[in-house]
């Protein structure tokens, strides 16, 4: 994948943002190593399982976390973090802006994103995942995107199919997900930029439509 | 839907109501339920349900009483602190032997506490919550799956005794996604005649009411209701058995310590160490039955509890106090980690009682 400046990952919650978000941030990095990289987690609203819970390995590998400071605490404030308008104010670094799920995350965005569209070095991809029970077809993720946009009033440019079954997922799950990613494609008008599968089936992935975006996934409690 | 979906715990519950029947969710949202609402107001509106974010948690249980009364298969959720704010409904949902489903996904407490998952609501859950003599059913799920297929339970469970029924879950299976199938049988709900459903003027009034005038009738229904209670134990208990047939030592865990606790007795019978785990999954009515049996043979239990150790008690009652029985426990939010458990084990297994 070429990278813009500021890449933005939003969709339905659950399909997959933040595991993409943690790997695209921990590649890029490791790309420019002179420059700074960063990665906000921008979600005000899900109180587990977020990008922060990879803080020391990003931390590691020279990644700046942005998030709000609450995040993995009892304090349940949906707080942003001042740190958010460094990602507009300093040209010189890459950021990864990990946006929170539906309509709701996506309003918190709208803070800086008149800056980055008027600034126009961005990706923003839609994840979808086939199997989030909410958006099955490609007519709810149209729904969905129309939601994001409309409160975080900045296109998309392209998707991304991380369709998955959590620790079920196969080839052959990833597989059937082709025709709903194409039709989410169509219906969106938007070009189908990668297939993010674990790292593990992504050797097993020959006939993917589009780059393969491999990811190591984050650690889960039990 | 046949094939799997990849979903939250939450999500589960909320779409298991609805499979099961569930038209109508009253709730008020809180940390970390929340997806159940969210769920529900964009579900129920498409199906010819109700949902209604009500004002307070007094106002979301009394209309789960109202509906109930009306014959209705009706659910609410919260989390700990709600849970509490509700026990005042639930006291009068179980007075008038109304069915109702509550969900709990617990958080850390006392108080305010925190966001993150506990079990230490477990007290308030099996030994009624509300003031008076009562019971809820309790049911412990551990898995995505489990939170679907418990919830399809419940409400046929309610139907069935005429009673409240609680899915009390924590923060973390709530949560967490995992792959879930919703192809299980489904049961259609019982007629209920007792229903404050209209008399067409064709029967007498149907009364719908938890207060009585006189204490020898109150006193009466007390009595009869705990024999109905009586049979529940009898007949609806619930537990896994896990690696118990040579047990030594015994783990007993439900939920989210449940799951921890089989990585830990995996890892200690790669030591050679026999231990086994005993998970309830109705921890109201507790599981007697495995405990006592295994209280023959067993060195000693350990109780892996997200509390200061409430269901420790169920297990030394259902052991007799037979063999000793220690508390292996995090709280506040805190979850314990696989080798916390599997150092308990170790030290069960060296005779150690701490």
């Amino acid at each position: 994948m070429n990278y813009k400046r500021i890449t933005l990952l939003s969709g339905h919650y659950g399909s997959g943002k933040t595991n993409i978000a943690v790997n695209m941030a921990a590649r890029l990095a490791g790309m420019n190593l002179k420059k700074k990289t960063a990665l906000a987690d921008l979600d005000i609203v899900n109180p587990y399982f977020r990008s922060a819970d990879s803080r020391s390995e990003l931390e590691a590998l020279g990644v700046y976390l942005i998030c709000s400071e609450y995040a993995n605490t009892n304090i349940d404030a949906p707080a942003m973090p001042q740190e958010m308008y460094s990602i507009v104010d300093d040209k010189e670094m890459t950021a990864v802006i990990d946006v929170g799920g539906d309509e709701r995350g996506a309003l918190a965005l709208g803070r800086i994103s008149d800056r980055i569209r008027q600034e126009a070095d961005y990706d923003m991809y839609l994840v979808i995942n086939r199997f989030r029970p909410l958006t099955p077809d490609a007519e709810s993720i149209l729904e969905v995107k129309k939601e994001i946009e409309d409160a975080c009033r900045l296109p998309f440019t392209g998707i991304i199919n991380c369709s998955n079954l959590g620790a079920e997922t196969t080839a052959q799950v990833i597989r059937s997900s082709y025709g709903f990613a194409d039709e989410v494609s169509r219906l969106c008008k938007l070009p189908l930029r990668a297939l993010a599968v674990s790292e593990t089936l992504a050797g097993q992935i020959t006939d993917a439509p589009c780059e393969i975006f491999p990811m190591r996934l984050q650690k889960r409690p039990v | 839907m046949a094939e799997k979906v990849l979903m939250k715990g939450n999500e589960a519950i909320a779409e298991a109501a609805i499979i099961a029947g569930c038209r109508h969710y009253f709730g008020y949202p809180i940390t970390p339920q929340t997806e159940i609402a969210a769920y529900m107001a964009k579900r129920m509106p498409k199906i010819g349900g109700t949902f209604l974010q009500a004002e307070s948690e007094l106002a979301a249980i009394s209309m789960v009483y109202g509906a109930s009364a009306a014959g209705k298969r009706v659910m609410t959720s919260s989390s700990s602190p709600g849970i509490s704010l509700k026990s005042e409904g639930i006291s009068y949902i179980a007075g008038s032997d109304l069915p109702a489903v509550i969900v709990n996904a617990q958080r850390g407490g006392p108080g305010l506490g925190g966001i993150q998952p506990s079990q230490s609501d477990y007290f308030q859950a099996t030994r009624g919550g509300g003031h008076g003599d009562y019971h809820m059913i309790v049911l412990t799920p551990d898995s995505v799956q489990e939170m679907a297929e418990l919830t399809v339970k419940a409400f046929d469970l309610a139907d069935k005794y005429r009673m409240p029924v609680m899915i009390l879950a924590d923060g973390t299976i709530g949560q967490m996604m995992e792959p879930v199938s919703f192809d299980f049988e489904v049961k259609a709900a019982p007629q209920k005649p007792w229903a404050t459903t209209g008399t067409q003027m064709k029967r007498s009034h149907n009364v719908v009411n938890s207060l009585y005038l006189k204490p020898d009738e109150l006193e009466r229904t007390n009595f009869e209701r705990f024999e109905k209670y009586e049979t529940i134990k009898k007949n609806e208990a619930l537990y896994e058995e896990y690696m118990m047939d040579d047990a030594e030592i015994v783990v007993a865990a439900f939920g989210i310590a449940a799951r921890v606790s089989k990585n830990a007795v995996v890892a200690a019978r790669k030591e050679g160490i026999k231990v086994g785990l005993i998970r309830p999954v109705t921890v109201w009515p507790f599981p007697d039955e495995p405990f006592a049996k295994a209280a023959k043979t067993a060195k000693q239990f350990i109780s892996v509890e997200l509390s200061m150790g409430q269901m420790i008690e169920d297990v030394k009652l259902a052991t007799g106090c037979k063999v000793p029985v220690t508390l292996c426990n995090r709280v506040g939010g805190m979850i314990p980690s696989p080798a916390e458990v599997l150092d308990a084990i170790r030290n069960a297994a060296k005779g150690g009682k701490n």
